[in-house]
């Protein structure tokens, strides 16, 4: 089987978020930028069911900015196999909507035939989560969102899922889209080695246009602001100030 | 156009709180039609009747929907489109599983966790774990959106809206439901309580999180937990409070042993009042917190528990 895992390049996680002070978005120029913290998850999981003999090759896929292929070489260097790069902006600022994503998803979905699409539940800049669940709509596919466990067992994959209320299970019949939590596995770091070995696997470089995908915004963004910050609090020193004060403030 | 509100409904029980949240947030854009899916939704569907604004509600009860199964739902909704021009949902994972199925099969782009409603094609929305908000003006013809419903008061009553009874879409046969473990618990359901505590890291094991519930219980509150005490097993998944477990806006957040991540922060500085204890005084959560006191936390939960 061959497993197929898209990957984003966002803003890391440790980098404090800085909204531009026009309204226009968020600065990402000379901002460290790594693969979301998601989306390792879902190569580490590609690359534990290879070495369990579950999946033969692991191709990793990149829709952005050209600097995406850095990203790229990351999931090569964990271990995925080969890498393919569609460049649909030229503006580290343009996020390309998870509806056109899918759509190029699904279009190299339909030229390399994995057996499953292994991906992030959610980018950690938009928050959209969304790709993973509108790939599957677009294959028709089944679906396994926010997965702690996966268990590929022949034609059908058991997924334990994060809910709300806890915990589900559900069994989804292969080829399936399956989209991971944060507590499915601890992602590997890659060594020097295979960092250097990276540099030399593969990477094919794509356009939208070769896949006949249109990936013009549907939501035009029309201003981007900081949160309301909320009003300085103060210290007490003691539990019996604290008691105090939250029953003059009518919280208990 | 008439809104489809897809209801919040669990082994056919209504959840009432987050689907009257949604409701209250969409009812300014038309008619909102409820649905609620289920094996057994005959009953969420009378009480989701009774939530005021709701013009209609539609129950779909076969065992295909059973456990909200993303393909089946999806496909339910879908076959109800055509005469609809918003399709909603509280921000729940089953919408979430969902809402982004019925985008990508309708050709529209889904809008998640929105925070604000500012006309029927205008949308807030945080990005960035919240550390800041988009407004984004949709061109599609349909709008498939997840409403933030912590953002939202609850829409009030009223007499029953009439119930229509419809037939579920053909099941597309893709999966099927194996078990649930789901918590069972006495507490409020998080992300409705009026009161939440929270442990963190610093409460430092599954057993000394008892003194965290213990000062729930005191106050009839619901219990969270930071994610790095989910990931270190002090606590179970479905209590995560942050940009990736539950968002809660209680009217009183008690953070105990949380350092504050950025993180953790999205997922709670929307609460009114904010309590935090921590012996780091250095903590972020301090930043956010209305009232702070720097404590060893098991000296200083016990005392707040007996004294309350």
């Amino acid at each position: 089987m061959k497993v197929l895992v898209p990957v984003k390049r966002v803003i890391d996680y440790n980098v404090k978020v800085r909204v531009k002070a026009d309204g226009s978005g968020v600065d990402l120029a000379n901002v460290k930028m790594s693969m979301n913290p998601f989306d390792e998850i879902a190569v580490e999981e590609a690359i534990r069911l290879k070495e369990a003999g579950k999946a033969e090759e692991i191709v990793a896929v990149s829709i952005g900015v050209k600097q995406a292929q850095e990203t790229l070489r990351t999931a090569l260097a964990m271990g995925a196999d080969r890498a393919i790069l569609v460049v649909a902006a030229d503006d580290v600022h343009k996020d390309i909507e998870p509806l056109a994503v899918a759509k190029i998803l699904a279009k190299i979905v339909e030229e390399e035939a994995p057996g499953l699409v292994l991906c992030g539940k959610q980018a950690i800049d938009n928050d959209m989560n969304a790709t993973g669940q509108m790939t599957a709509a677009l294959l028709g596919w089944s679906q396994a969102t926010f997965a702690s466990e996966v268990d590929i067992e022949g034609e059908t994959a058991k997924v334990t899922r994060e809910v709300d209320g806890g915990l589900q299970t559900i069994s989804v019949k292969m080829p399936a889209v399956v989209t991971v939590d944060l507590r499915l596995n601890e992602p590997r770091y890659a060594s020097l080695p295979n960092i250097m070995k990276a540099k030399k696997k593969p990477l094919e470089e794509k356009t939208p246009e070769d896949y006949g995908v249109d990936v013009s915004p549907r939501l035009e963004v029309l201003k981007t602001e900081e949160p309301p910050a909320r009003a300085a609090g103060e210290m007490v020193g003691s539990v019996d100030e604290l008691i105090a004060k939250l029953k003059a403030a009518g919280a208990v | 156009m008439a809104v489809l509100l897809l209801a919040e409904v669990n082994d056919g029980e209504l959840s009432l709180d987050a689907t009257a949240k949604a409701v209250n947030a969409v009812a300014q854009l038309g008619d909102v039609h409820v649905l609620c899916a289920g094996g057994h939704a005959a009953a969420a569907g009378d009480e989701a009747a009774k939530i005021a604004g709701v013009a209609k509600v539609l129950v779909a009860e076969d065992a295909s929907l059973g456990h909200r199964l993303a393909e089946s739902t999806a496909a339910l909704i879908v076959s109800l489109a055509d005469t609809y021009e918003h399709i909603v949902a509280p921000a729940t994972t089953d919408a979430k599983n969902v809402l982004p199925r019925v985008a990508a099969l309708l050709d529209v782009m889904v809008i998640s966790d929105v925070s604000g409603v500012i006309d029927g094609a205008t949308f807030e929305r945080p990005i960035y774990a919240g550390n800041a908000v988009q407004t984004v003006k949709s061109s599609d013809a349909k709008k498939v959106v997840s409403i933030r419903t912590s953002t939202f008061d609850a829409a009030g009553d009223q007499a029953a809206a009439p119930v229509e009874t419809i037939g579920a879409a053909e099941n597309p046969g893709l999966s099927e439901w194996v078990e649930d473990k789901l918590a069972e618990s006495d507490r409020p359901e998080l992300t409705s309580a009026g009161v939440v505590v929270s442990g963190g890291r610093g409460v430092g094991s599954e057993e000394d999180f008892k003194i965290i519930e213990a000062l729930a219980d005191k106050l009839g509150a619901a219990v969270g937990a930071s994610r790095a005490a989910v990931d270190s097993g002090f606590a179970p998944n479905d209590w995560q409070v942050g940009q990736t477990g539950k968002v809660v806006a209680p009217d009183l957040y008690i953070a105990v042993g949380i350092s504050g991540a950025i993180q953790h922060l999205a997922g709670m500085k929307d609460s009114k009042v904010i309590v935090a204890i921590n012996k780091d005084e250095e903590a972020p959560i301090f930043q956010v917190a209305d009232y702070g006191l720097v404590a060893d936390l098991f000296t200083a939960v016990p005392e707040l528990t007996e004294k309350l």
